[in-house]
């Protein structure tokens, strides 16, 4: 039954992501200008040339044909050259992803750890100058648009006060073999601990930044769920049978308030993706998300497309999975 | 008898509004936070009027001039001056215009066609439910900001790439509301009412329906300003809003970003306009949820 649901919403899978590519396709296939031109740039060519490198792109065939090239292709992990890194377009996304994948996965971290203490507490007081400020404070959060917050504390922390880098991921003086790409990850498993703490200080900033919004998304939906669940029978039942608070709120209740926080997260994972396009430009973060708006000022197209689609590949992929889960771990949503 | 029934709907509807706008009006921070985002449209509307200079009058001798507070401003450029020496006030007042242009176009355009699929996929169903669900689907599969940038990227800068590369995506969300409203409305016994007079399918949806579900609707629309607000000043922050020199607030926060450790105040103040818009309008609009719709009220 379970591993029949999990088979369906495999299925209803494959038509979005076709229709993802055909969106990337004809993203790139309608821009005006013409690839040759663009991949070529100040180099001299002959016409025979041009016409060759075309038939080489694969830009004389009907565009059917070439959208059926394309994901093809892609299928395979090849996305093209890049315009401007001269190299496969694969190897330059494989080189940045870890790199934003590891910024997403720490942000997330930090907006959980922030978000479900202060909905619990939001939740538990109600109604407090606690729950007030608490709102006060979600609702800043969500309105600060991510490249300010980030700007300012830079210039906070960063430019006046100097406890922080202003940019990257790691001093030049640590080195990290490469295992994952994802130097937190890697330095502590290689157990280089000073390399860890050095890039635990350079994410901090970034990271806070881009999951701000986040926490503050997460906090008001903890607390919703959580003033749900204390009205419930069994935890009126629980507290009768004369178990203590503390017990009550994390045993009882906290459990089944967090379901709707874990989905809400994975369904918003789309949102830090996005909002690591601002973050990365401000904090010269060396991701995918910097690589393609860099991408659009130096008109590689082939690495936009390629970094478009690996993002809303993930963004679905993620979604997918929290909606398994959501509803494998809610016993109230029959299969 | 169609138009008895008709009317007698508007008429419920007209008053359902009313007693919601009169709940909205004793939410004493949504007042305040509404009157802040009129004081901002009034400022958009009189930048001429209200700018003290001209936003795009450059003046190297007044270049990176402090605030009138600190040691070298003078109170006649309240906020500084930027790299080119325009005045800040002025720049920002008039990047109001280009903030909320953007924001009411894009949510109106938006809110419209995605009115329509919604109330075409909602009471239609079949295929016309398959296609427009399909869409749906496959553009909330992108991640917004990407989306709009790889559009940008695609169509090139300026104001129309702008409102369309966030209404191809941002009707969506209309759509979803409206779809899921229609379907939960379409069977209920004033709509069956009219379908059995003979109403035709347009009838039904646009004059039964549709004034119906407008709380919904007009709850989504203004929440969705602040994020089309903050989504516009984020293309331009990157270079792939609006150009210079049009004066935009994400294009004068990134203007600032050069001049960090001694213009501070470049980048700050725009990005503050950004900052209190988009609460006003949060706070207005969670108000507005408050009072329109019981179900959200926490």
């Amino acid at each position: 039954m379970r591993l029949g649901f999990i088979v369906e919403r495999l299925l209803q899978l494959i038509p979005v992501l076709i229709g993802i590519s055909l969106v990337v396709f004809l993203m790139m296939a309608l821009t005006p200008g013409d690839p040759v031109e663009i991949m070529l740039g100040d180099q001299l060519a002959t016409a025979e040339q041009k016409e060759s490198l075309r038939r080489d792109m694969g830009l004389d065939l009907p565009v059917a044909e070439r959208f059926a090239r394309f994901v093809k292709n892609a299928l395979g992990g090849d996305f093209g050259r890049s315009f401007f890194h001269r190299r496969p377009v694969a190897e330059v996304i494989a080189e940045r992803l870890p790199a934003t994948i590891e910024l997403t996965i720490v942000a997330m971290l930090i907006a959980l750890a922030v978000a479900i203490p202060l909905g619990v507490l939001a939740a538990v007081r109600r109604g407090s100058l606690i729950d007030k400020a608490a709102t006060v404070i979600s609702l800043v959060g969500v309105s600060m648009p991510g490249f300010w917050l980030g700007i300012m504390l830079i210039l906070l922390f960063a430019v006046h006060l100097g406890w922080m880098p202003v940019s990257g991921r790691i001093d030049y003086a640590f080195e990290v073999p490469r295992i994952t790409g994802m130097i937190l990850f890697d330095s502590l498993v290689q157990g280089r601990y000073a390399a860890f703490l050095n890039a635990l200080h350079h994410i901090l900033m970034p990271a806070v930044t881009l999951g701000l919004a986040m926490a503050a998304l997460l906090m008001r939906v903890t607390r919703t769920s959580m003033i749900e669940v204390l009205q419930q029978d069994y935890i009126v039942f629980a507290e009768a049978k004369g178990l203590s608070r503390a017990r009550v709120l994390v045993r009882h209740a906290l459990k089944n308030a967090l379901i709707p926080t874990v989905t809400v997260a994975a369904l918003e994972t789309g949102y830090l993706l996005g909002g690591n396009t601002i973050v990365e430009m401000v904090f010269g973060w060396p991701g995918l998300a910097r690589v393609i708006v860099e991408g659009i000022y130096s008109r590689d197209y082939p690495l936009v497309q390629a970094g478009v689609l690996v993002i809303a590949v993930i963004y679905v992929t993620v979604n997918f999975a929290a909606d398994v889960l959501y509803t494998l771990l809610n016993p109230r949503v029959k299969l | 008898m169609i138009t008895a029934a008709v009317r007698s709907a508007a008429e419920r509807q007209d008053s359902i509004l009313r007693i919601n706008l009169r709940k909205f009006t004793r939410d004493r921070l949504a007042i305040v936070a509404a009157a802040g985002v009129v004081l901002f449209f009034a400022m958009a509307l009189l930048a001429p009027w209200l700018a003290p200079h001209d936003p795009y009058d450059t003046d190297l001798l007044r270049r990176l001039q402090p605030p009138a507070w600190m040691e070298g401003g003078e109170w006649s450029y309240v906020l500084g001056c930027d790299s080119l020496g325009r005045d800040i006030v002025s720049r920002i007042i008039y990047g109001a215009r280009i903030s909320i242009f953007i924001g009411v176009v894009v949510v109106l355009l938006a809110t419209l066609v995605g009115t329509l699929a919604g109330l075409a996929a909602g009471y239609l169903g079949g295929a016309v439910d398959g296609v427009i669900s399909r869409i749906v689907d496959v553009l909330l599969g992108f991640p917004y900001l990407i989306f709009a940038i790889g559009l940008m990227g695609m169509m090139g800068p300026g104001l129309q790439n702008i409102i369309l590369a966030l209404v191809y995506k941002e009707w969506t969300i209309s759509c979803r509301v409206v779809r899921g409203e229609t379907l939960a409305t379409r069977e209920l016994e004033y709509v069956e009412a009219a379908r059995a007079v003979g109403a035709s399918r347009t009838h039904i949806m646009l004059r039964e329906i549709l004034p119906n579900i407008m709380s919904p609707l007009i709850v989504v629309a203004t929440t969705r300003m602040a994020t089309i607000i903050i989504l516009e000043a984020s293309l331009s922050f990157l270079g792939l809003g609006m150009q210079p020199p049009l004066a935009s607030w994400g294009s004068m926060v990134a203007d600032g970003r050069s001049f960090l450790s001694d213009a501070w105040w470049v980048g700050t103040f725009p990005g503050l306009a950004i900052f209190l818009l988009v609460l006003a309008i949060n706070l207005a609009s969670q108000g507005l949820r408050d009072a329109f719709d019981p179900r959200l009220r926490q």
